[in-house]
């Protein structure tokens, strides 16, 4: 893991060496420099809130989209797998277009910026969320089921006591992934005017003109953002087993 | 057929099908407080559909179930009602691994009947007893060996206070060494008085604990008798060709 970002950072500062670069633009010893990444990381809260916000929402709508897909009634799991593919099948750029421009005219209530973006990327991001607890819950083998019936537990005792705690266990590299995926699809919201870390980036390059300088930052606040998300996610599967192992 | 009053179990012509293939064919049977049934029979027969019947882990198509005064018509009233009366051991345990030993058996106590912790703990630990491990009461499943894990399944079974125990050939997936510690438990809660129905191939067992042995093959109940006359004079050909397979391997 460490190397490839050592290996990365080395052939950034090598890079920043040739006369294409003019780092100036964002170097923090000059007062101007120091002003314009102040700029930037002034994103990162939104980025963060954003991300976060949505992919809660979206983890349970997901669960909440799973079940009936696992229930043993046909209309159901019509309605569950209608929703999964008609929602996996809009782009997240038009879905952010259409929650921002279109909802308002539909519904005549106004949304904000970040709202909208928290809508739009847990509504997206929740068919795929479907899909993974279905997985997870799945693979759990019936005489769990058949066990739990047997000791007189319900629907949903056996589902928040047996099957849900293995199962979530089983599908959290994957839920992590999404995490990650949310993180750099959040981008994608600067279209709607939210001040995340791209629009900083994008408001930054019209001023200055130094596009490389300011996505290439931009990049590795991304990239430091995920490394720390993913650490955080090994970390949790690591209790998580600990935990079962004892 | 003369009412008994103490039958606590009775299938009345239960037929079941999975698609095409018939797994139960006008199944009757009645079996009474106390008495303990070993179902015996080649594989295929019927016999786990049978147990499994009881406490409507299956559903039958036709013919009557009644447990303990209710009638399984496949409404969720009368499941939950029989499942409050009857206790079910699997052949693969089906332990809950993300819980320790004594979760597992509290589980049922403070869900199904809100007991609280406390009181469920105790209750698990008496269990534990019962079935001797209570050392192992805060160990996950899979430090157990199969022997031991099976007896906790016994004793999250008996948690639940039933009046019937289930047993679907609950040491068929256990090593030959651990088989008998788990009839040994079985043969305490026999001798207990509780009414166990046993889809078993331990003859040996079935001899020493049995009131009635019952023969299925291809769905059908073809002979039941008390334990002396099924063991030295079974009626029927098949019957006697399973046995001389079993006894005799």
């Amino acid at each position: 893991m460490r190397r490839p970002i050592l290996f990365l950072a080395i052939m950034t500062l090598l890079a920043g060496c040739s006369s294409k670069w003019g780092w100036y633009v964002v170097n923090p010893a000059t007062k101007s420099g120091a002003i314009n990444l102040q700029f930037m990381l002034g994103g990162l809260k939104y980025t963060v809130f954003l991300s976060v916000t949505a992919i809660c929402i979206s983890v349970i709508l997901g669960l909440l989209i799973a079940l009936p897909g696992l229930s043993s009634r046909g209309w159901l799991r019509r309605a569950s797998r209608t929703y999964v593919e008609l929602v996996r099948a809009v782009p997240i750029l038009v879905m952010i277009l259409w929650v921002y421009y279109g909802l308002p005219q539909l519904s005549g209530l106004t949304i904000s910026v970040f709202w909208a973006g928290v809508i739009a990327l847990a509504l997206s991001d929740s068919a795929f969320e479907a899909e993974i607890f279905r997985a997870g819950i799945q693979s759990i083998a019936k005489g769990q089921y058949e066990a739990a019936h047997s000791i007189s537990l319900g629907y949903i005792d056996t589902m928040r006591y047996v099957i849900l705690p293995q199962a979530i266990r089983r599908i959290l590299p994957a839920l992590g992934n999404q995490l990650v995926y949310m993180l750099k699809m959040s981008s994608l919201v600067s279209v709607i005017g939210m001040p995340e870390l791209t629009r900083k980036a994008n408001e930054l390059v019209v001023s200055e003109y130094r596009p490389l300088e300011i996505y290439t930052v931009l990049v590795l606040e991304y990239l430091v953002l995920i490394l720390i998300v993913s650490a955080g996610v090994r970390w949790v599967e690591r209790r998580m087993q600990t935990d079962e192992r004892n | 057929m003369s009412e008994n009053p103490e039958t606590i179990i009775r299938f009345t012509n239960v037929s079941k099908n999975f698609g095409d293939f018939q797994v139960l064919k006008s199944i009757s049977l009645s079996v009474a407080l106390r008495e303990r049934v070993v179902i015996c029979g080649p594989s295929g027969s019927g016999k786990s559909t049978l147990i499994r019947c009881v406490n409507g882990l299956e559903q039958h198509q036709s013919g009557t179930i009644t447990v303990n005064g209710h009638v399984l018509d496949g409404s969720r009233s009368a499941l939950n009602l029989v499942r409050a009366d009857v206790g079910m051991v699997f052949q693969q345990f089906n332990l809950f691994p993300h819980l320790s030993v004594v979760e597992n058996l509290m589980l049922g106590p403070m869900r199904a009947r809100k007991m609280s912790h406390d009181d469920a703990r105790k209750l698990a630990l008496r269990y534990l007893e019962r079935v001797r491990i209570p050392e192992q009461a805060d160990k996950f499943p899979r430090h157990l060996s199969g022997g031991q894990q099976q007896r906790v399944a016994i004793a999250r079974a008996l948690c639940m206070e039933p009046k019937i125990m289930l047993f679907d050939e609950p040491t068929s997936a256990l090593d030959p060494e651990m088989i008998s510690e788990v009839l040994e438990v079985m043969g305490e809660l026999a001798n207990s008085g509780m009414t166990m129905i046993c889809v078993t191939h331990e003859m040996g067992f079935a001899r020493r604990v049995a009131d009635k042995m019952v023969f299925m093959d291809h769905g059908e109940i073809v002979e039941t008798a008390p334990p002396e006359v099924f063991f030295t004079a079974p009626k029927s050909q098949r019957c006697r060709d399973f046995l001389q397979q079993i006894l005799h391997h």
